[in-house]
């Protein structure tokens, strides 16, 4: 069993949900991500998803866009993302996945990335322009290292596709809570129930709920649905705007939230 | 349609999971317009009516003699309505948008004429336009945004990363992901996730098959096409038709800005590797670790660091020739137009214009150049004074 296999077994049977948090890498600065991560470990936060920037993130908003020009001018490289997870591995347990966009895994080789993430003691890889028709190499590679190639549904998913997506996911799949990019600034229907309802009857892979969740009540209605509720912009502008400190309040808010709303 | 869009290792869907239903139907209701003759028919009227085609293969004599080697012929897209070849494209693809039910459409554009051309068919079909522009290309090509608003389109200034059309580019995805379901993205160049070069190529195709009919007809013979390349979209139309006819030379003229060994280019075929960007395989200006550099162009048009799948498989099998020519090339080559010809060509159309002082003398009395002018010079007079200075 995966560790992030084993992680949704732990917290199914306490009848809780996950917390994913998205981090950019080195995000302010080297030493602010790290202690972050080591704080946040201890604040319930279940799975890490450390962003290796890209200079055309599609997928992604303002926040996230932001982050990664700042963390990509500020020297942050394929190479140092891998050894910053190499070193939270040896300082948290819970499981650590890259995100990040095709090309820089491209670049370094596809096998070589791979390799190299497991070396490093990463667990998955998400790759949000990697649609599943264009994954079969990776994820091949990805199956063969013991990481989960994380895959996506959507709001446009058809009933078709979602069969094909869902059938062999491994890890969590990433359900997107509206079509758009993450961190939306006004508030937009949240499509995530929908699309977790339509996929729990045909996969029993963990579902997580991403993109649009800007804080506690938010996290509470996606985790009354899914398995595992994932937040990216949110806590990247509470990071920007009032530091480590804002930052945990920020989660500690989210996740007692979360388990209030699915315990009680 | 198979194999999701390859041109040999190049092309592909490289989008996130939101788009993917969006390019099937997309495909399938293009595939659809290519069997329907309704469709067809009210194209070709569309593009003979109001945009003005044919287009002229106009024979250059002074500038022919200028060379005194072979004949150079210029295929007039410049002399179609909004002034450049970006209009067969547009009109094509708001009529699939039409049969689509979209009602609104967005684009990226970076000289202007894209988002010109597509301000323009909104305003005949009745569809909403949003034009996503990078801010340095709209102080540069201030002309075509007024016409643009002028047109009923709003314009959006895009501020992130190099401010030009890769980001324009991104920006515009990003609408079309959050509005996907009443949206359709008229991409303007032939870059894109399948289908979207193969759907641009084949619009733009007809510069092609006009320039092989009207070659055949007046002149006789052909043996040189020459035409620039940013994404590529009117090379490819123009190329496409004749990918299988190697005694006819084609030769792809990149920007070099200013010079492919400095790091201000944007020499995509000749200086790039293999990368993924706005959702294809092809070539690619990036650093080792495959983050996107900026590229450079006098030209807007150009300013890209990417360039269309299928040109990066002319490349590699051969079919297509690429070469690059530098800013200051370009402006040579539109003042020798000007002046010899009354003809003021647009900066990315000098491009391919300069490229005639390398090939001209390589060249013999009686051989038939054909260069595509792809659009009028108008938009471009601010900054050519910026550069040349004043009237000397």
């Amino acid at each position: 069993m995966s560790t992030i296999a084993e992680l949704f077994a732990a917290r199914r049977a306490q009848a809780k949900k996950a917390l994913i948090v998205y981090l950019t890498a080195n995000y302010p600065d080297p030493q602010t991500c790290r202690q972050l991560v080591l704080e946040l470990a201890e604040a319930g936060v279940d799975l890490f998803e450390i962003g290796l920037p890209f200079s055309d993130p599609m997928a992604d908003g303002p926040v996230i866009q932001a982050s990664s020009t700042a963390a990509l001018a500020a020297g942050v490289t394929t190479d140092s993302v891998l050894e910053l997870v190499s070193d939270l591995r040896r300082a948290v347990k819970q499981p650590l996945a890259v995100m990040t966009y095709y090309n820089p895994v491209l670049q370094a080789g596809l096998e070589s990335f791979a390799e190299r993430l497991a070396a490093a003691g990463g667990d998955a890889l998400l790759v949000p322009d990697l649609p599943m028709e264009e994954s079969y190499e990776l994820d091949a590679i990805c199956r063969e290292k013991q990481l989960d190639l994380i895959r996506f549904l959507a709001p446009t998913t058809t009933p078709e596709r979602m069969m094909n997506i869902c059938d062999g996911a491994t890890g969590f799949i990433y359900c997107v809570a509206h079509a758009g990019v993450t961190g939306s600034s006004q508030p937009v229907k949240n499509e995530g129930p929908m699309i977790v309802a339509a996929a729990q009857k045909i996969t029993k892979t963990p579902l997580a709920i991403g993109f649009g969740i800007s804080g506690p009540e938010a996290a509470a209605q996606a985790a009354a649905q899914a398995d595992a509720v994932i937040v990216g912009s949110a806590v990247l502008e509470k990071l920007k705007c009032e530091g480590v400190a804002g930052t945990m309040r920020f989660v500690a808010s989210i996740r007692q939230a979360m388990d209030k709303g699915v315990g009680a | 349609m198979k194999n999701r869009g390859r041109y040999g290792k190049f092309g592909g869907q490289y989008v996130p999971e939101t788009v993917m239903p969006a390019l099937a139907e997309l495909t399938a209701a293009y595939e659809a317009a290519l069997a329907s003759e309704s469709f067809q028919r009210e194209l070709k009227e569309y593009l003979e009516e109001y945009a003005g085609r044919p287009t002229r293969l106009y024979e250059a004599k002074r500038l022919s003699a200028h060379y005194g080697r072979a004949r150079i012929f210029l295929k007039r897209e410049d002399l179609l309505h909004t002034g450049a070849h970006k209009i067969n494209n547009a009109i094509g693809q708001a009529l699939l948008a039409l049969r689509m039910g979209k009602k609104r459409i967005v684009a990226e554009t970076g000289a202007g004429q894209h988002g010109v051309a597509c301000a323009t068919v909104c305003a005949l079909f009745g569809l909403e336009c949003r034009v996503y522009m990078g801010e340095e290309d709209m102080a540069r090509q201030a002309l075509n945004v007024f016409r643009m608003r002028l047109l009923g389109a709003e314009v959006v200034g895009v501020t992130s990363g190099t401010k030009t059309l890769k980001d324009a580019t991104n920006e515009a995805l990003r609408y079309w992901v959050a509005n996907i379901r009443d949206t359709h993205y008229i991409i303007g160049s032939a870059v894109g996730p399948h289908p979207y070069p193969a759907i641009v190529r084949d619009f733009q195709s007809v510069i092609g098959l006009e320039t092989m009919e009207q070659a055949a007809e007046k002149i006789g013979r052909l043996d040189y096409l020459v035409a620039c390349v940013g994404g590529g979209s009117n090379a490819i139309g123009l190329f496409h038709p004749f990918r299988n006819r190697p005694e006819v030379k084609k030769i792809g003229v990149e920007a070099a800005g200013l010079g492919v060994d400095t790091e201000q280019h944007a020499a995509t075929l000749t200086k790039g590797r293999a990368g993924v960007l706005h959702g294809a395989l092809s070539m690619l200006l990036q650093d080792k670790d495959g983050q996107v550099l900026p590229a450079h162009s006098i030209s807007a048009g150009l300013d890209y660091p990417g360039v269309g799948p299928e040109h990066a498989h002319f490349r590699e099998s051969g079919i297509v020739q690429y070469a690059a020519v530098t800013d200051a090339q370009a402006l040579q080559a539109l003042s020798l137009l000007s002046r010899t010809e009354g003809i003021l060509p647009a900066l990315e159309s000098s491009h391919a214009l300069a490229y005639l002082e390398e090939l001209m003398p390589n060249t013999r009395p009686g051989e038939v150049v054909v260069v595509c002018l792809s659009g009028r010079g108008d938009k471009d007079v601010p900054s050519v004074i910026e550069t040349m200075g004043g009237m000397n």
